[in-house]
């Protein structure tokens, strides 16, 4: 999932604080459940923009949706009939979201309430860890299943550095060697002799320094 | 078991039930001061809900700080449920230390929008 955490208030006021009415979305995907922009977050985020308001004796008026997905295009047409009645948006959806809904609704400022941080799982409650950044040309296949992308932090594809010390990184004692868990991993497969063979160079172009991408399926497209 | 008036008591089957929400909306409707009332830490009927609220409370103490509003004014307090004496010693402790903080600038600001209403004037809201 993609996991997103809510921005401190006070830079989410300071982008309303000249409106009377905002329409507070939320997304019921990825940010849902990392307890960053669902219904509930909404519900919570809106009693506490109140309150920053009446604090200052002025009243905002928050209308609380939560959509399906904000980035699809279907279900942000469902606030089209009530959108004219709100000076500004504000998302609580990841990035993505954010964009849509600006793209969807040109005239009306929309703002983002969360940081979007990474494509990552929840390791235990409450904890969520980055796994994938989604570099277009996954290499999990060679590398027992841990991506070396992600999680070393010097994304070597023929590691470890000279720096990984007892399994942990050099970055930081409590970030496990991602080298060291491939390795291991390897070993507990019976496959140590993967390790042998020298990844070749990557091509880095399918990855974000390519540019903005974009998948195009001739057989979906209408 | 006495306590003193201005505490107004709700009844939740146990506090693991108080979620963040509810703690914000009883200050966004101007109360002064709310504290969550848990079974002993350990002792709990459904084993952690005490200790979840702790954590809502804590949580919601942040957001109140950020606000403006102080973090000072929502407390959570564990009691065993028959220790009535201490129930009402907390509530007096409680009372006192809001009184001390004074009302909350939430209720303050709902009082004067209403009176301005009242009175006819158009109160300028942002
Ligand atoms: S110690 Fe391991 S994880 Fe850290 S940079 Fe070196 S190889 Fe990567």
């Amino acid at each position: 999932m993609i996991v997103a955490e809510r921005k401190p208030l006070e830079e989410i006021i300071g982008f309303i604080k000249d409106y009377k009415k905002i329409l507070l979305v939320g997304c019921n995907e990825c940010v849902t459940v990392c307890y960053a922009g669902g219904k509930k977050e909404v519900a919570i985020l809106a009693s506490a923009l109140k309150m920053a308001f009446l604090k200052e004796e002025k009243e905002l008026e928050v209308k609380e949706v939560t959509l399906e997905r904000q980035c699809d295009q279907e279900y942000l047409e469902e606030i089209r009939s009530i959108v004219d009645q709100y000076e500004a948006i504000v998302s609580m959806a990841c990035g993505v979201g954010v964009q849509f809904m600006a793209e969807k609704y040109q005239t009306m400022p929309v703002y983002p309430a969360l940081n979007t941080l990474f494509m990552g799982g929840a390791e235990e409650m409450g904890v969520w860890a980055e796994r994938c950044q989604g570099c277009g040309q996954c290499v999990l296949g060679q590398t027992a299943g841990i991506c070396p992308i992600t999680r070393c932090a010097k994304r070597l594809l023929n590691g470890p550095c000279g720096g990984s010390t007892k399994g942990h990184c050099e970055i930081n004692k409590d970030v496990p060697c991602a080298w060291q868990l491939i390795i291991d991993r390897l070993k507990a497969l019976g496959k140590l002799d993967d390790y042998d063979n020298l990844m070749p160079i990557k091509d880095w172009s399918a990855e974000r320094s390519g540019g903005p991408r974009k998948i195009v399926r001739e057989d979906l497209r209408q | 078991m006495s306590y003193p008036d201005s505490i107004r008591v709700i009844q939740v089957p146990c506090t693991g039930r108080v979620d963040v929400i509810h703690l914000m909306e009883a200050f966004q409707k101007g109360a002064d001061g709310v504290y969550v009332v848990g079974c002993l830490e350990g002792e709990c009927h459904y084993y952690t809900g005490n200790l979840r609220a702790k954590k809502r409370v804590q949580y919601t103490k942040k957001i109140l700080d950020e606000i403006g509003i102080g973090g000072e004014r929502l407390e959570m307090y564990n009691i065993a449920a028959s220790d009535g004496p201490r129930f009402s010693q907390v509530a007096k402790e409680m009372d006192e230390k809001i009184r001390a903080l004074g009302p909350s600038p939430i209720r303050t600001a709902l009082q004067k929008i209403h009176a301005a209403r009242q009175a006819g004037v158009n109160v300028e809201t942002s």
